[in-house]
């Protein structure tokens, strides 16, 4: 296998004439989980799309690169939304991406994928008659489909229980070894169990943040992580702090 | 079943209501007829009406295909070119300014008195409705959806196919819906303007004989046609799109 890429971003972002980020300088290593936590607004979705090559409105006076080569077509995307067309089957949302580019779906390898996200049992069944837990592992597959080094993960965890949420961390940990991964997060538990790199993204810079020791994913109640994750909450809190914000009173 | 019964329960009151108002007023039945007697006149000419409700339903249901059809290609090509939205939609909205029953004499006097005129009319009068939500809903593909397709590296015409006209046949058979109601108002014009057949012909020819009981004897067939029409594209569309 190609080993994944690196990804490098660095410059200042702007949206509709407002800056999002200034002077970022953001290292990926190639074939590990990059997490990125920072308060809502810093420009962490931001990131995702310009790696992800959909970036019609943020002009970014800078450059976003792989390591390797240039970046279209080789980047998969999962985010909170599970983006499951609602007509499809699991089996047929899975294949969504060779359908789009006219390839020939790859069968075995579907099956394959199915089994090892536990869905082989349900892939005739509709997004509508799966949980939030089932709906986001078709996400998954839909990434294993795709195959790409480098993939992109917005909040994919988000939405679901704490059970499940631990359960697909796990799993998407497993199944996306190897692929150069940036997940951007709100949750300081899950950058301590997932991040080789956790980065505290500020609005003009990015602040790195020393992992728990231990290979991913890391248990939940190992002591490191849970130390990890207290701080890191901390520091998130002083950020919003030295922004002026509270939580206590209203905000504008 | 509730619906079924409150739409019954309705149809007792009005007819209730009609009969009250012959047996009170004491009209002549060649201005009013009370519900009875064009019961019994739908009974006694069933022959002749469905003579011309065949017609009527031909014309209808002709337009109305021909209409979904041509409604859907303008839809998915309006969506498609940025070029043909900022040339025809100008067109079709002031299209719209135009009363269709003006058209109608001009109609029959191009296509003639036969179905052709009155199809084209049906098909004139449904083909914004259909266009329009169908088009309206093409340009609301959740945005999510569209952006996951880019990054897959999705041709345009592919993710046209495969999830822009898929999302948006909601709003394809809420058009369908309409044009089912609206469809047989065009035909029906059209017979009014010229023809020797049709549902509109016998409402025209009946209320110039002073036969008020057929023609709204005429009237209830065509009513309770475009109900059944309405109510079956209604269901179908249910069936098809339950997913959604």
């Amino acid at each position: 296998m190609i080993p994944s890429p690196a990804l490098h971003l660095r410059g200042t972002a702007e949206v509709g004439g407002m800056p999002v980020f200034e002077n970022i300088a953001l290292n990926a290593e190639g074939g590990e989980w990059t997490c990125i936590l920072g308060s809502s607004g810093v420009g962490k979705s931001t990131i995702l799309k310009l790696f992800a090559g959909i970036d019609d409105e943020i002009r970014l006076n800078g450059t976003v690169e792989a390591a390797d080569g240039p970046l279209a077509g080789r980047v998969a995307l999962m985010a909170q939304d599970d983006m499951l067309l609602p007509w499809l089957s699991v089996r047929e949302n899975a294949l969504l991406g060779a359908r789009l580019r006219g390839s020939k779906p790859d069968r075995d390898r579907l099956e394959n994928v199915l089994v090892r996200v536990g869905l082989a049992d349900m892939a005739d069944r509709r997004p509508r008659e799966l949980s939030g837990g089932q709906r986001q592992r078709v996400a998954l597959a839909r990434v294993l489909m795709e195959n790409r080094l480098i993939v992109l993960l917005d909040e994919p965890f988000s939405a679901l229980d704490a059970r499940t949420r631990a359960q697909m961390q796990e799993l998407t940990a497993a199944l996306l070894l190897g692929r150069t991964v940036i997940l951007v997060t709100h949750d300081p538990a899950e950058a301590a169990r997932l991040g080789h790199r956790i980065l505290i993204m500020y609005r003009n810079g990015i602040v790195e943040f020393p992992v728990p020791s231990g290979p991913v994913p890391r248990a939940c109640d190992a002591r490191d992580v849970l130390t990890a994750q207290a701080e890191l909450l901390t520091r998130l809190r002083e950020d919003d702090a030295w922004q002026g914000r509270n939580i206590l009173e209203p905000t504008q | 079943m509730a619906a079924w019964k409150a739409g019954l329960a309705s149809a007792v009151l009005g007819i209730s209501v009609w009969q009250l108002v012959v047996w009170g007023t004491g009209v002549p039945r060649f201005i009013l007829p009370g519900p009875d007697l064009v019961a019994r006149t739908i009974w006694t000419s069933r022959a002749l009406l469905a003579e011309h409700a065949m017609i009527t339903v031909a014309e209808v249901l002709i337009g109305l295909g021909l209409g979904a059809i041509l409604g859907a290609v303008s839809a998915v090509a309006l969506a498609a070119s940025p070029l043909a939205r900022a040339l025809v939609r100008p067109m079709l909205v002031f299209s719209q300014a135009i009363p269709v029953f003006a058209l109608a004499p001009l109609l029959t006097l191009w296509l003639g008195y036969g179905l052709a005129s009155k199809v084209f009319m049906a098909l004139i009068i449904i083909y914004f409705p259909v266009t329009s939500s169908f088009f309206d809903a093409l340009m609301r593909t959740n945005p999510d959806w569209l952006r996951l397709a880019r990054v897959m590296g999705g041709g345009r015409a592919r993710v046209m196919w495969h999830i822009r006209i898929p999302a948006a046949l909601p709003g394809f058979a809420s058009g369908l819906r309409l044009a089912a109601v609206y469809a047989p108002i065009g035909a029906i014009i059209g017979e009014w303007v010229g023809a020797s057949k049709g549902l509109g012909y016998l409402m025209l020819l009946a209320n110039g004989r002073a036969k008020t009981d057929l023609m709204f004897a005429a009237l209830i067939v065509l009513a309770v046609f475009t109900i059944l029409l309405h109510a079956t594209i209604s269901e179908l569309a249910k069936r098809l799109l339950e997913d959604r």
